[in-house]
């Protein structure tokens, strides 16, 4: 592997967009779940629903400015690292990032305030209003986002004038063929992660003896979004494998590590093996006869195209997304084994005493983000050598810099995040550590030390430093 | 065609980074204040004062790149290229005082001061590159046949290095003239006492900018000094000096929201003379915004999303401006 400045923008590109995209997908998450809370908790009065809230709204705000700053820096790296292709196709993906800017970062932005820090400062109905504001926007985020990406991956909407992309049909660049999936996949991918980081934390304080009401209905409420989300996922998965199936055949025979075709016979699902692009076929491959058919074609014999059908300098590399679809594919069915384990455990009533579904549930906390890595790598690394599919090689997009000055930047942004996001994610597992509290928040408040709602008397005062002295 | 779609495109972008540079501005300040207020209330309180805003006011430097994306492929791409070091460090300044917000009050007592420093140093990393892009880019880039020529470290200039400074100054007066509306007690006293300095300083960088730049550059002279642009320009330098005659007397008195609007205008002006000198490039020294124009159906696309939505964004943005309004004490926060 040369290590030029191609090859080192795709590793910057890969490392920031991998850390940034942990943060979104929490929010998106998060601020959902924060807006049912809410929803729960103005309709019921039950004081449950509030401690949840307050306990979850302070892992958000870390999160939340985590994926800001990590995410300002995505917007400039278009143009910084991929100067090609921000002229050949920003007329297509600046207006549908300036979309997304205007219709959810300003959204956002704007009524996040208000639902760190108001809730004395509005009346209930108001910050619940500014709840479900931000969770919107963090769903128009990623329609806008997933419409751009999508596009890339099955361009359609377009014409090619002076070697510069030109929109023609607006409505067909961003309801293009791949888009619906994505965004489908995604979003649940999303709810799939908090879900899965949710009941870990409720897994964690039951097994500590931390049993109390809120605990509890933090991991029920985990428990049914897995069961009935993450069944829904993998058939949403088969829909979208077959869109790919449909669009990008060679990044399917990439996945599937399959080379050939021969007359007639039905093409096996190779459960594990090691594709090996120099030899043009997979090792050590453990195949199952006639399931690839099955699943791709959805027929006994059906065949799709092998990867040697591909000129070599047009095919993904197979030995990386054959592997990271597996994983992906791997996890998933964890969380429906995890979810259906939660439905038994329910029915049994024994949900909250069973310890060995709680180190299950503790276990798969972080399962969802990196299923979540897997799949956009499969995704992104399965749509090489291309960075729009037919349209432009990435080694044409990238801007023309030496790999000294890209070296740095990308050595400048590895010690960064690693530091920076390294100490976020330990405030976060702090946080959750902390466990819901059962009084409304006096202190400790998002960004606040303590967040009184009007001056208080001089011992209230005192009381709380103390307490802040202590926590 | 009817519509001047670059024409307006421009209008916008101009229009959002000057709105970043107003409300990131007194943000980025807080933290180059940081350093003359060691006590720790003090930073709470200074730090209270910015953080249900300060997300909201980084959203208009994305739509600066964003909007240019758009609009501009071209003038992205060559100025992103042309100019990647010091985005970057910028980048990565806004991520180490963006993560200090909420890591500050996380931490344990005895390593909060790690945060601060961060904050602090973020601050000044990130004004300080914003400011070096912001000289480098008056100075103008080498562009043959859409693709920036020139070095990997052109943008190190005496001149980019000064506005990088003047840059830090003006930031601090504008977190200093927000302090002053938004504190009381010994932190108003402080920021009162820094602000005259502090404009006296800014004054003098936009003294030196305003003869540097024509005599650096004869177009910029013509575009000043020629007849009748003479006359059209001349009350931009007259408000200047009239703008900051007021916002000395004010400091002089017991201001309020005063010094912060007259502050908001000397950096308005500030930033329409430095317009007025490159108009109508977006690409200095001869890269018209014409020149640099993305196909039409881009520019008319985006636009519509624009026009209809930057109102509203205006519209909640004062609300939670007005939610938080009023002076921030000692151990009070928002909730």
């Amino acid at each position: 592997m040369d290590l030029d400045a191609l090859m080192l923008s795709r590793i910057q590109f890969g490392f920031t967009i991998s850390f940034h995209i942990i943060f979104p997908a929490i929010t998106i998450g998060l601020a959902s779940y924060l807006a049912v809370l809410e929803a729960c908790w103005l309709r019921t009065s039950n004081t449950v629903y509030r401690d949840l809230y307050h306990f979850w709204v302070k892992v958000f705000a870390v999160n939340f400015g985590m994926g800001v700053v990590s995410g300002v820096v995505m917007a400039y790296q278009f143009g910084t690292n991929w100067s090609q292709f921000s002229d050949f196709a920003g007329s297509i993906t600046g207006p549908l990032l300036a979309y997304e800017v205007l219709t959810a970062f300003f959204l956002e932005a704007g009524f996040l305030g208000v639902m760190l820090f108001g809730w004395k400062r509005v009346g209930p109905g108001l910050h619940f209003f500014s709840t479900v504001m931000v969770a919107l926007g963090t769903l128009i985020s990623a329609t806008w986002i997933l419409a751009s990406n999508s596009w890339m991956h099955t361009p359609q909407g377009y014409e090619i004038i002076n070697n510069q992309v030109v929109p023609v049909d607006w409505v067909a660049v961003i309801l293009n063929p791949s888009f619906p999936y994505r965004l489908v996949h995604m979003t649940l991918a999303a709810y799939l992660a908090t879900a899965l980081m949710v009941a870990a934390s409720a897994g964690w304080h039951l097994l500590r003896g931390n049993d109390s009401p809120a605990v509890r209905k933090m991991l029920s409420m985990a428990m049914w979004m897995l069961l009935l989300v993450a069944p829904l996922q993998a058939v949403v998965g088969d829909f979208h494998g077959l869109n790919t199936l449909k669009h990008q055949p060679a990044k399917i025979a990439a996945i599937e590590g399959h080379w050939e075709n021969k007359p007639g016979e039905a093409v096996p699902l190779t459960l594990i093996g090691w594709p090996d692009m120099k030899e043009e076929r997979t090792r050590f491959a453990v195949d199952i006869p006639h399931l690839g058919s099955l699943i791709l074609t959805h027929s006994w014999d059906g065949q799709f195209k092998g990867l040697k059908e591909f000129a070599p300098e047009d095919r993904p590399n197979s030995t990386v997304v054959f592997w990271t679809f597996r994983i992906m594919v791997g996890l998933g069915l964890l969380m429906i084994a995890l979810g259906l384990w939660g439905a038994w455990a329910r029915w049994r009533g024994t949900l909250y005493r069973q310890r060995g579904l709680h180190r299950f549930a503790l276990g798969m906390g972080a399962a969802g983000l990196v299923a979540l890595l897997a799949g956009w790598y499969t995704t992104e690394i399965g749509r090489q050598p291309w960075i729009i599919h037919g349209l432009m090689r990435t080694a044409d997009a990238v801007t023309p810099h030496g790999a000294g000055e890209v070296g740095l930047a990308l050595v400048l942004f590895i010690v960064v995040y690693f530091i920076l996001f390294g100490a976020g994610i330990v405030y976060i597992l702090r946080l959750i550590r902390t466990g819901p509290q059962s009084h409304e928040p006096q202190e400790g408040g998002p960004g606040e030390r303590r967040t009184p709602a009007r001056p208080m008397s001089a011992a209230e005062e005192d009381k709380r430093s103390n307490d802040t002295a202590r926590g | 065609m009817g519509i001047d779609l670059a024409l307006l495109w421009a209008i916008i972008i101009l229009f959002g980074i000057l709105m970043y540079v107003i409300m990131d501005g007194f943000d980025l300040g807080i933290g180059i204040l940081f350093p003359f207020m060691p006590d720790a209330h003090d930073r709470d309180v200074m730090m209270n004062t910015v953080a249900p805003v300060w997300d909201g006011n980084e959203t208009w430097l994305v739509l600066g790149g964003a909007g240019l994306l758009a609009a501009f492929p071209l003038a992205y791409a060559v100025i992103l290229h042309a100019f990647m070091l010091p985005l970057i460090f910028m980048l990565l300044g806004l991520i180490f005082r963006g993560v200090a917000f909420e890591f500050r009050f996380k931490a344990e007592p005895d390593k909060r001061h790690w945060w601060d420093k961060a904050f602090i140093f973020g601050s000044f990393c990130a004004t300080f590159f914003q400011g070096v892009v912001l000289g480098a880019y008056m100075d103008g880039l080498t562009v043959i046949d859409r693709s920036y020529v020139g070095g990997v470290l052109d943008w190190i200039t005496p001149f980019s290095i000064f506005t990088g400074l003047g840059l830090i100054v003006a930031y601090a007066l504008l977190g200093c003239a927000w302090l002053i509306f938004k504190t009381e007690g010994l932190l108003y006293d402080r920021m009162r006492a820094l602000a005259r300095p502090l404009t006296l300083v800014l004054l003098a960088v936009i003294v030196v900018i305003s003869i540097w730049t024509p005599l650096a550059h004869q177009a910029i002279a013509d575009r000043w000094f020629s007849f009748p642009n003479l006359i059209w320009f001349a009350p931009v330098p007259v408000l200047v000096a009239l703008a900051a005659y007021y916002l000395l007397a004010a400091l002089g008195r017991k201001p309020h929201a005063g010094p912060f609007l007259l502050t908001l205008g000397l950096i308005f002006l500030g930033y329409s003379g430095l317009g007025i000198s490159i108009w109508p490039n977006i690409i200095p020294p001869d890269i018209s915004i014409w020149d640099a124009s993305g196909p039409p159906q881009s520019q008319g696309f985006a636009l519509v999303g624009a026009l209809l939505i930057v109102p509203f964004i205006l519209m909640y943005t004062a609300w939670s401006y007005y939610v938080f309004r009023g002076k921030v004490r000692h151990g009070e926060g928002y909730h």
